[in-house]
Formats: C-alpha cells, structure tokens, sequence
C-alpha cells in the first residue's frame, strides 16, 4: 500500500467503498475479547435459558402466579434457543445479542403485569424483574460495545503482504519448478491405483 | 534458564525453569538461537488437545547450536554446530523409522502406553506438546534436550540465516508433505483449507510442484492476500461459498485434489454447522470440528485424493461416509516424517527455489512470547507467524 494510501487510511475512511478491495473482504467486527467472551456466555445463557423455559414453561408460569402465560414462556424459549444458536454460529454475533435486548424488553413486558391485582407470587415476580432487569443492563453494555467494535478490515492496514511470494521471481514463474521431484511411492500408494493416464503415459 | 510454560487454559508464562541435563547417552543439548508459535501450539493453548501438565515447557519449532553432547553421540554432531531440530523425535532404529515413516517411530514416545490406549499404537514422540506423545521439554526455551540427537537434527548449510531454515522443523515440510501425498498433476486444481503458515507452505509447495490451480481458501484477509502472493486464487469463505466457487473454478467438477490445512479448531462459515459442533465439543460429544473435512468431503472431485496436515485429537462427528466411499476418495493424513524431506528441502532453500522466511510477520524476545501467543491467536496486528529470540 502506498504511503499516501496508508495515509488516507489512518485519518479514516468514511465509505467502505473507498477502500482498496483487498482490504475490504472481512465486514466482521473484531471486538475485545471480554466482550468477544460475553457475547459467547450470552450465547451458552440463551440456550440454557430455552431448554429451561421449553421444558419447564408450566412450572415457571406458575411460581410467577401467571398460570395462563405458559404457552408465551414456552414460545420465548424458542426465541431464546435461536438467539444462542445465532450467537454462537455467526462469524458476527453483534445482531444477534441486540435481538437479545429486544427479547429483554419483551420478557420485562410479559412479566411486569404480575404485579398488579391480587397475585400471590408477586415477591416472585419482582425477583424475576430484578433479574430480568440486571440481564438487560448486560446485554446492552454487551451489544454497545460490539457494535463500536471497529470492523476487521479498520486494522489492515499497517502491514502490506502483497509481495511475500517466498520466490526470488513472479510466482508464475516458479509454477512446476520442482516437477521433477518424485513423490515416493510408499506415499503416494501403488501405481496400480493411480490414473491410468499417468500410469500409461 | 528461561522458558515459556503452559499453566492451563490460554495460561503460557515466561518462567525461570531448571537447565535440561543429558539424560541418555544420545542427548545433546542445544542453545536455543531461534523457536517460533505454530499454529497447532494453539491447540494447547486454547487446551483443545488433552494430556498438558502444569509446568510443561511448549515449543517444538525450533533450533539452535550443540553445546553438550552424550557419549553415544559419536561424533555425529559437534559442540557449536548449528542444528534445525524436527518437531518429531526419531530413534532411527525402529521399524517404522527404518521405512522412512518417521512421525510413527516406534521407540521414541517415552509415554507410548497412554498413545496406545488413545490411539491404538503409539506415534513418535514430540517436543513440548502433551505427555500423549511423551512429554518431553519444548524448544521456546534457552536451552533444549534433544533426544536421540544422532537423528533427531536436520544440519543446515552456514551461508543461509537461522530464519531461512528455522521452519524446516516443521511448517515448510508439513505443507511439503501436504502436497507430495496429494500426488500432483499438471493437471490438477488443488484446493486448501487454511491460509495461516501450513497453509501458506502448502500452497507454495502445490504451486512449486506445477499443479495447474491452487486454490486457498480461509477468511482473514491478510492471509488470503499472502495467499495471492504465492500465486494461489483465494476464495473469502465468509463473502462466498466455497464449494459453488471450486464448482465454477473447474467447471463443475470440483477440484482433484483438496488439502485440509486447518484441523481440529475449524469455523464453519455456516452458522448452524458451527454452532452444532461447538455445541457438541462443549459437551464433550466430540473434540474436534470437522467443518473442513466435510467440506472437502462434499466437493472433491471423484476419485480424488484429501490430504490432511491439520492435527486433530480425537473424534469427529457427522462425516459425509457415504459420499467418501461411493466418490472413491482417497485420504492421506499424518503427522510429518520430517527428515524424510528435509534433505531436499534444504537444497532448494540453497538453490534460491523458495525462501519460507517470507512467511513471519512478527519477531519478538522470548520473554515477550505469551503476549505473542494472544497476538497471533487473535489474528491481531495482521500476525501470521511469530519467530522468537530468547
């Protein structure tokens, strides 16, 4: 890269598009890794939170003393079990963990109606919103963080490896420059299982 | 002296450890001048491979000069001579060593009753990586015994630097051997997995070797632009996908000959296979990721042959079986028989044909060496491959 090149690069590009294509392959973002970790704990807490939920709806339904919200509890692992699986699947898991903050405030949303009327679990209820609450803090901590992560290719450019060949001449040119060494046959297996072309030529 | 020591998961400090002593009349020790991180290092330091102890010195690409030798050394090496030390230990006594097949040597895995029970026989043994394959001192150290040093040494003519030769250890001849077992052809595309240093070697290797296409495929972009320098087509399997674009590179019939350059540790661009496989490594169903090797599977063409450098450790789960036997695939694999190669490596580095120097990125002291372990897992700083001083 040249050194106007790196220049105009360091003071930041503001479109992608500027950037010269070899720099531009990698959209993923390379956050810290406390966040990097994390986001991949989120990833782990989603699924185990979806197995509890699917498994367990009715029972959690109940010790919230809202019996009727068992199926919705049930749906929301679902949710939660595609969230872990994106998170810990995807090269970027930054729009994953903020469909986790959106799950949050749906989960707040659901819950938070517990405390009105003559519910008897409401002590419960509120350790669930305490709980839901500190896990929201989290993930948004979490998915602000990610999403200032700078991209990949932001870090590319201070080292050029365009000409590291390890030829003395264009690469082209050393194409076959060893063809005549003989891979020994104890490795390359029997010449009966080769191609006939190669055996017959 | 001082040394890098593995403590535990991502845990490698610069400590001051006890001097290695001859042990065996056919030791030597060598003064460590240059070592440098391999990628399978990470294995151990993300403690993927099992059998580490705390306290384990790591390393095992290294070289450096003779400063004591064993009364059975009988003249082979001398003090102040300038050795490469193979990652594998060899008696050159043994069945296996005496067949060129140098990697499964029979004699030298001073653990071999724990490989037979995990691999069914032993392997050789190896330097600073697990007790499975003898738990012998690594070479990111000052000082290093070398046993069986009679055979275990690879000597480099004087005129080339200790940066030129250092990776015929291990990366150039793995990547060397890489090509060699795929059985090149004029004629071939050869695809490979993995654009770090094996990689990067196996593609030259491929390319020196005169196949028609190599193709590299990874998702970092320095080291597909690496990858482009030595004359390989790159595929950005997180923007493409891969087997559509070697489906199109060979006009549908996929590529002859595919190189597996990655190993255990791979990341599937596709994110329910990726997050299958972590599930199930988390929950010890299974211990190695086989994204590539599927992949492989899917797309060679038929009647060709994978070639597998990349270390794995254990068991892998969901392989295409079906398509690998009714394709009629041959796989080649193996730890590699170093000094089988070693020889003609040497002469072509003397020759000119290729300086594998091209391939570091990063020099640091010895001291600085678990920083350096971050560095390059991470990919940061755009490192590739880390030599260290001590």
């Amino acid at each position: 890269m040249s050194e106007a090149m790196s220049q105009r690069y360091r003071s930041g590009f503001n479109n992608r598009s500027e950037l010269p294509n070899y720099l531009v392959s990698d959209p993923r973002r390379r956050p810290d890794p406390v966040t990097r970790e994390l986001a991949q704990g989120f990833g782990w807490f989603s699924i185990g939170l979806g197995l509890t939920e699917l498994a367990c709806g009715g029972a959690i339904a109940r010790w919230l003393g809202m019996p009727r919200s068992a199926p919705v509890i049930r749906a929301y692992g679902v949710r939660e079990l595609l969230q872990g699986v994106g998170i810990l699947g995807a090269s970027d898991p930054t729009p994953w963990i903020s469909a986790r903050v959106f799950g949050d405030a749906l989960d707040i949303a659901t819950v938070l109606p517990g405390l009105e009327g003559h519910n008897p679990h409401k002590d419960n209820v509120l350790i669930a919103l305490v709980a839901l609450a500190g896990v929201t803090a989290v993930d948004v901590i979490c998915a602000r963080n990610l999403a200032e992560a700078p991209l990949a290719p932001s870090e590319k450019v201070q080292r050029d490896y365009r000409r590291r060949s390890g030829f003395r001449r264009r690469a082209e040119a050393m194409r076959g420059a060893a063809r005549g060494f003989k891979p020994p046959p104890d490795i390359i297996g029997p010449e009966a299982m080769r191609p006939w072309t190669l055996t017959n030529a | 002296m001082r040394a890098l020591v593995w403590h535990g998961t991502e845990d490698i400090r610069c400590d001051t450890v006890p001097d290695p002593k001859i042990e065996d009349d056919r030791d030597a020790i060598i003064k460590v001048t240059a070592c440098a991180i391999c990628g399978s290092d990470l294995h151990l330091y993300d403690h993927f491979m099992p059998g580490m102890e705390k306290g384990d010195v790591m390393g095992h690409e290294f070289m450096g000069e003779i400063v004591e030798t064993g009364k059975g050394i009988n003249g082979v090496l001398k003090k102040g001579e300038r050795i490469v030390v193979p990652f594998t230990i060899i008696c050159g006594e043994c069945d296996q060593c005496k067949r060129g097949f140098f990697s499964v040597c029979e004699r030298s895995n001073r653990n071999k009753d724990i490989a037979d029970k995990a691999f069914g026989h032993t392997t050789a043994g190896l330097f600073g990586y697990t007790h499975l394959t003898g738990g012998y001192q690594g070479g990111q150290a000052e000082y290093v015994r070398v046993p069986f040093a009679d055979k275990t040494h690879i000597k480099v003519p004087e005129n080339l630097t200790d940066e030129q030769v250092l990776f015929l250890g291990d990366i150039f001849p793995t990547g060397w051997q890489a090509a060699v077992q795929a059985d090149i052809q004029p004629t071939d595309t050869v695809a490979i997995w993995g654009a770090g240093p094996v990689g990067q070697m196996t593609l030259r290797s491929a390319l020196l070797l005169g196949a028609k296409q190599v193709v590299c495929i990874d998702s970092v972009p320095e080291r597909l632009e690496m990858a482009r320098a030595g004359g390989a087509i790159t595929i950005d399997n997180s923007q493409e996908s891969t087997v559509e674009r070697l489906n199109e590179l060979t006009g549908g019939k996929g590529p002859e000959k595919c190189i597996d350059a990655v190993g255990m540790e791979a990341h599937s661009p596709r994110a329910l296979e990726h997050a299958y496989d972590r599930v199930k490594q988390a929950v010890m169903l299974e211990s190695d990721r086989a994204s590539v090797l599927r992949e492989m599977i899917y797309v060679c063409r038929p009647a060709g042959i994978l070639s597998i450098p990349g270390v794995y450790g254990g068991l892998i789960d969901k392989v295409p079986m079906g398509a690998l036997m009714n394709k009629g695939l041959t796989v080649r694999t193996g730890q590699t028989h170093v000094n089988r190669w070693t020889d003609d490596l040497v002469k072509r580095i003397d020759d000119g044909q290729i300086d594998p120097s091209f391939v570091i990125t990063h020099r640091a002291k010895l001291e600085q060496g678990p920083e350096m372990y971050k560095t390059f897992r991470d990919k940061k700083d755009n490192c590739i491959k880390v030599v260290l001083r001590p």
